[in-house]
């Protein structure tokens, strides 16, 4: 009895000295990580907002106040919303496909789709270039036609599309894989036809992911600069986005107008990225 | 409201792969039809092609006097139950209930209504307004019933209902199934692997194997007079002693089992015997065996015997005709009810119990 008292009194006190080491290695952990968060994100924040409104609502103000400044925003808006629609339809049949069909070349498609996360945008915009530019036959085809696409919003939105092409398709292929097929099965022997089917039984299950992955393409579609800067033209009040705008800004040495265009840009990005967070979450919990 | 159901010559290939060899039977109006065999015997394959879920590749599917196999698996009006529930996740039960009724345009008043008497029946009105995520899996697959029944189909088809949950749920929904048919009378057509369930449930059993029928029968024609090896070892348990045909008789060594007077003289046969059907002598046995091991299953015994040739047998007997019977006794045994068949072509000849009764 004494014997047992004292190997259960010496574990004890084992684990409280275990239970010490943890919880600092669990402070320590949870320091790193928000010291981390902070200098990359909190303070460059914080740093673009008070630039932004320096002098209170003045600086702002006066910043947008420059015609081009709304006019940039509002073309980054709708090019952004253009894209990330085109992509959330094309990118659910791509994932559809990837998931639902077998054939030769199946996973040669599956690594094009990566292909564009994995390339430089810079690249992605040369190759747009490339292939819309007047040297290219499919360039002068197209202009044959009448139809420009380079230096115009047309040439923004294909190069939206091209740079954030797997972010609707990776989100909605896991879910995709997961749906059983006995569902749509099921559907069909209670007498629903395939669009029926697919309106209330497959949709509703990969609703969350299609909204995350396509919000996700929108506020990235915001910032996009590298592939659109080349293909864009950047004429003011025309084809001229709010990043190289903000661009521009900074290097005509005017940061404040700069800060006060990204904030409003960042706004924005905030509002989708809590939005996300928040559908990602519900979605997780309803599975 | 019943109907049968004619499945004549029903073949399906997939590719190269000949997954169901012309299949025919019919399923009589108002029963419970099982296809039973091991997996990949083909049996769901002819589950899913009534359903209109798989074309055939030759054959066809009546449904009383309609054609079936032109038909689209939406026209077909059968209730299918899945093996894993195969629930709509993002609906609540109700309206799970409700999906067939819904589809095909139900007055709401009247879909509200036969979902309340469908969850009554399934004794699941305080689920209605849960998701299927929030239901243990007996729940879930009474919820498949009552959505495969919500529209009133005209025969009840299901692929291993019970095949996903486990023993004890299984029973209880296996008896509750056979109460709510005996309630319904809806012609039904279920599939599984399970003897036990295709006998206590069905009332004509279709034995498959190998994507062909190897028997069709009720229960009492399948357990007692197997036309084929296949089904004397799959169907219940069954000893098989291999020997050879002389004089109407299976030798094996120097033990002669009757009833194979069919068979040709010098034939290599296999004898099936029941472990129930193998009997503690009183005086002289057909045979004499060594025991090597008594186990206790509660009210009987399992004893395993060795023959004189060296085969094992595996005898059932009754606590209280076990006669004090004990490990290394030398005892004799009487044989009854063997089956005698040509011996199949396989070597894996099943020499152990495939199932303990």
């Amino acid at each position: 009895m004494d014997g047992a008292a004292q190997t259960l009194g010496g574990r004890g006190g084992l684990r409280s000295s275990q239970r010490t080491t943890a919880a600092l290695r669990h402070l320590a952990l949870r320091g790193a990580a928000v010291v981390y968060l902070g200098l990359l994100v909190a303070l460059p924040v914080v740093a673009v907002v008070t630039k932004g409104f320096g002098d209170g609502f003045v600086t702002f103000r006066e910043a947008m106040a420059t015609p081009a400044a709304w006019a940039a925003i509002r073309l980054t808006l709708w090019t952004s919303t253009v894209a990330a629609a085109l992509n959330a339809v094309m990118g659910t049949l791509l994932a559809w496909v990837l998931v639902r069909y077998r054939f030769p070349g199946r996973r040669l498609l599956s690594t094009v789709v990566d292909l564009p996360l994995a390339i430089p945008t810079l690249v992605t915009g040369v190759m747009i270039l490339a292939l819309y530019g007047p040297n290219s036959l499919f360039g002068r085809f197209l202009d044959d036609l009448g139809v420009r696409v380079l230096f115009t919003p047309i040439a923004i939105v294909i190069a939206l599309c091209t740079v954030t092409l797997p972010l609707v398709v990776r989100n909605v292929q896991p879910v995709l894989q997961e749906l059983d097929k006995a569902e749509e099965e099921a559907a069909a022997t209670l007498g629903a036809g395939p669009r029926t089917t697919f309106r209330r039984v497959v949709f509703p299950a990969i609703r969350s992911a299609v909204v995350a992955g396509t919000l996700l393409t929108f506020s990235r579609c915001l910032g996009e600069i590298g592939s659109v800067i080349l293909v864009a033209g950047n004429i003011p009040k025309k084809t001229l986005t709010a990043p190289v705008f903000i661009f521009q800004l900074t290097s005509q040495f005017k940061p404040a107008e700069a800060a006060a265009v990204a904030t409003l840009l960042f706004a924005i990005s905030f509002v989708l990225v809590l939005a996300t967070t928040r559908l990602i979450a519900r979605n997780e919990a309803s599975a | 409201m019943s109907t049968r159901i004619v499945v004549e010559g029903l073949t399906k290939r997939f590719g190269s792969f000949e997954a169901v060899t012309d299949v025919t039977f019919t399923a009589p109006a108002g029963a419970i039809t099982a296809l039973l065999g091991p997996s990949g015997s083909g049996k769901s394959t002819v589950l899913r092609m009534i359903a209109g879920l798989e074309e055939p590749t030759a054959g066809r599917i009546v449904m009383g006097d309609e054609e079936l196999t032109v038909k689209s698996v939406q026209e077909r009006r059968v209730g299918f139950v899945f093996q894993h529930y195969a629930l709509f996740r993002h609906m609540t039960v109700a309206d799970n209930v409700g999906f067939g009724l819904r589809v095909r345009k139900e007055d709401k008043a009247v879909r509200e209504a036969r979902v309340r008497e469908l969850l009554e029946l399934v004794h699941l009105e305080p689920f209605a307004d849960r998701y299927p995520a929030q239901l243990s899996g007996g729940q879930r697959q009474r919820v498949a019933l009552a959505r495969a029944l919500a529209p009133a189909p005209k025969v009840l088809l299901l692929d291993e209902p019970f095949g996903a949950l486990d023993a004890k749920v299984r029973q209880d929904l296996r008896r509750w199934l056979d109460e709510l048919h005996r309630e319904l009378g809806v012609t039904s057509v279920l599939v599984t692997h399970d003897q036990e369930e295709a006998l206590e449930l069905a009332n004509q059993i279709v034995v498959m194997h190998e994507g062909r029928v190897e028997q069709v029968g009720s229960p009492g024609e399948i357990y007692d007079q197997p036309v084929t090896p296949f089904v004397a070892g799959f169907v219940g348990a069954a000893n098989v002693l291999n020997g050879e045909v002389i004089g109407g008789h299976v030798h094996l060594g120097s033990i002669r089992i009757p009833g194979a007077a069919h068979l040709d003289e010098g034939a290599a046969a296999a004898a099936f015997v029941r472990p129930h059907d193998v009997r503690v002598a009183s005086g002289d046995g057909d045979v004499s065996a060594v025991v090597e091991r008594v186990a206790s299953l509660g009210w009987l015994s399992r004893v395993s015997l060795r023959l004189p040739g060296g085969e094992t047998l595996v005898a059932h007997v009754p606590n209280d005709e076990l006669h004090g019977v004990g490990e290394g006794d030398a005892i004799r045994v009487d044989l009854r009810n063997p089956k005698a068949f040509l011996a199949p072509h396989e070597t894996s000849a099943r020499e152990e119990i495939t199932s303990p009764a």
